[in-house]
């Protein structure tokens, strides 16, 4: 087969690159600033494999190939299987009626079953939704694994700045947002995310939070470290987190355990996701090249199979669910 | 037939477009309920919102912007000035919190900005709440519209204050009235146009229903049949039963 590159080195070209390798093709993957870092938007990901939470929006496509996430995933990184856990404040309980009404996967569970799940959690929660299926990876440390996996194999990271014009061969475009010169319908959704230190407290899963206007999810981290994201804004806007959102953020964490107010802020981050109009994933061909995009919330979970469906369309011509005819 | 700033609308059905679970289930929305208007907010994206707003524009409703998110006359302002350059439109839909819980306007900073802004030239539709002395402020400062919540943004309670809204739909027999906000249900939207008012403007019922497209469609199904109703006299509530058939020949004392 003649040359295939891969642009873009987050997780959806790392995937891509990685699948490539799995049917025998062995691609170059380029990257405007080299390998995996805070340029990329998988950078500030939450890293949670939570096909079911997901569906309580998201469209059927994401919750059928995101079951199959964590299982891809357990080949490349540390996988933490130890499902997801969500709760509201006693004055939001509709809000967890609504949410188990809308997903699937989940079972109630009481004060005291939530109390053995996340034995650490301030004892104020009475009610949640336990989601025994999902599991949560470290994203930082995921894309290090796939890229150590990919060195393995003679395939490193380059730093090139390039477009697929100007290049030979097979393209698969994974360059997120910054495609969109070649993919009209793609927008950007800015996320605005928290990385806290809170030694007191120890939670062994994510937890999500349920709020009529200010949702949040924590995923720990490991040594004391918690993500809190995230905020979902219509808007192209780059630049440092807001006031309003890190507000928003720190007070639904403090709500969920006073003790994280007494947490070190290691980071604020914010950048923007790639996403189509139904904010399901694409692959869109234009001759050689394939763009890969649109993976919105959802990278870590559909990554895999999104880089699956390329590289059986390149080793195949037989093209999955997830190709978008323009 | 009332008309909004010149505008008369061939569906009473006003469409908030946050919250949805994608652009492409809110278009959908738009076109399977036929909503005449859509309201967008433009603070919080700081000016970057563009690939969102012309998706919006595309919908091929009128626009009316609005000052979600401010807390002052002057922040409203500077909203609504920023509004009008990228929608090339003058209306305005004018929120003023004043309460961050209940999200419930300020009325001193919304006469306020309601003065300014009409002194501008915009056609401002403040967000109120049913009090009649706030309504004759705004109407005094300008305003052609008024629209009074039916309860606070989001609580899908209905229509909180019925009496309030009927006594200030017969004080301002002229004005284009909107319930907007607190709606949760199609019979809460007929209820209101039952009353006489010219249109309802709601956001989290249709955007967070399982199926949002189709529940817009039952909220504009409901709030045309509560517009035919207003207009085709509804009989009035009588405390004594009244048969339709006649009793001669019957013991009915």
């Amino acid at each position: 087969m003649a040359e295939v590159t891969v642009l873009g080195a987050g997780v959806a070209g790392l995937w891509a690159a990685r699948e490539l390798l799995a049917r025998g093709i062995r691609p170059r993957i380029l990257d405007r600033a080299g390998p995996p870092g805070p340029h990329h938007c998988s950078w500030w990901a939450g890293g949670m494999l939570a096909p079911h939470c997901e569906g309580a929006v998201a469209e059927p496509a994401v919750i059928r190939h995101g079951t199959e996430a964590a299982r891809a995933w357990g080949a490349v990184t540390e996988l933490r299987r130890n499902g997801t856990l969500v709760l509201a404040l006693e004055r939001d309980r509709a809000e967890l009626d609504r949410f188990a009404a809308r997903s699937s996967g989940h079972r109630q569970v009481d004060a005291a079953e939530i109390a053995e799940l996340e034995p650490h959690l301030a004892p104020r929660h009475r009610r949640g939704l336990f989601f025994a299926t999902e599991a949560h990876l470290v994203p930082r440390r995921a894309l290090a694994d796939l890229v150590a996996g990919l060195e393995a194999e003679g395939v490193p990271v380059q730093r090139a700045e390039a477009t697929p014009g100007d290049l030979a061969g097979t393209v698969l475009d994974c360059r997120g947002f910054a495609a969109r010169g070649d993919l009209p319908e793609l927008r950007a959704v800015r996320g605005e995310m928290v990385l806290l230190r809170a030694s007191e407290i120890d939670l062994a899963r994510p937890v999500r939070l349920l709020h009529p206007r200010h949702p949040l999810y924590i995923v720990p981290r490991g040594d004391g470290l918690f993500m809190l994201g995230a905020t979902q804004i219509e808007s192209a806007a780059t630049g440092p987190v807001t006031a309003r959102s890190a507000l928003e953020l720190l007070s639904a964490a403090y709500a969920l355990d006073p003790r994280f107010g007494e947490a070190e802020i290691v980071e604020f981050g914010a950048d923007l996701r790639p996403a189509f109009p139904d904010n399901v994933p694409r692959i869109v061909q234009r001759g050689r090249v394939l763009h890969l995009n649109g993976l919105f919330r959802h990278g870590y979970l559909m990554a895999p199979a999104l880089a699956r469906q390329a590289a059986a369309f390149l080793a195949t011509a037989e093209k999955g669910d997830l190709f978008h005819e323009d | 037939m009332r008309d909004f700033y010149g505008v008369t609308l061939d569906n009473p059905l006003m469409l908030g477009t946050a919250r949805y679970p994608s652009p492409a289930v809110l278009e959908a929305a738009f076109r399977d309920s036929g909503a005449a208007i859509a309201t967008v907010s433009l603070r919080r994206e700081r000016g970057e919102g563009q690939a969102f707003w012309d998706m919006v524009r595309g919908l091929g409703v009128h626009i009316l912007p609005n000052t979600a998110g401010c807390h002052s006359a002057r922040e409203a302002i500077t909203t609504a000035r920023m509004a009008r350059e990228y929608f090339q439109t003058d209306w305005i839909k004018l929120e003023v919190i004043g309460h961050d819980d209940t999200l419930q306007p300020d009325p001193f900073e919304l006469v306020a900005a309601a003065e300014a802004l009409c002194a501008e030239g915009f056609k401002v539709f403040p967000y109120m709440t049913e009090d009649q002395v706030i309504a004759t402020r705004l109407v005094e400062a300008g305003c052609r519209v008024l629209m009074p919540w039916g309860a606070p943004i989001g609580s899908g309670l209905g229509l909180a204050n019925p009496f309030a809204l009927r006594s200030l739909r017969a004080a301002f027999p002229d004005i284009p009235l909107v319930v907007d906000a607190g709606l949760g249900l199609p019979s809460h939207a007929a209820q209101a146009m039952e009353m006489g008012y010219d249109a309802v403007l709601l956001n989290t019922a249709v955007a967070q229903a399982d199926d949002p497209a189709a529940m817009a469609r039952a909220f504009a199904l409901a709030a045309q049949a509560g517009q035919i109703a207003a207009r085709s006299g509804p009989m009035p509530a009588r405390d004594m039963a009244a048969p339709s058939t006649p009793l001669i020949g019957k013991a009915f004392l």
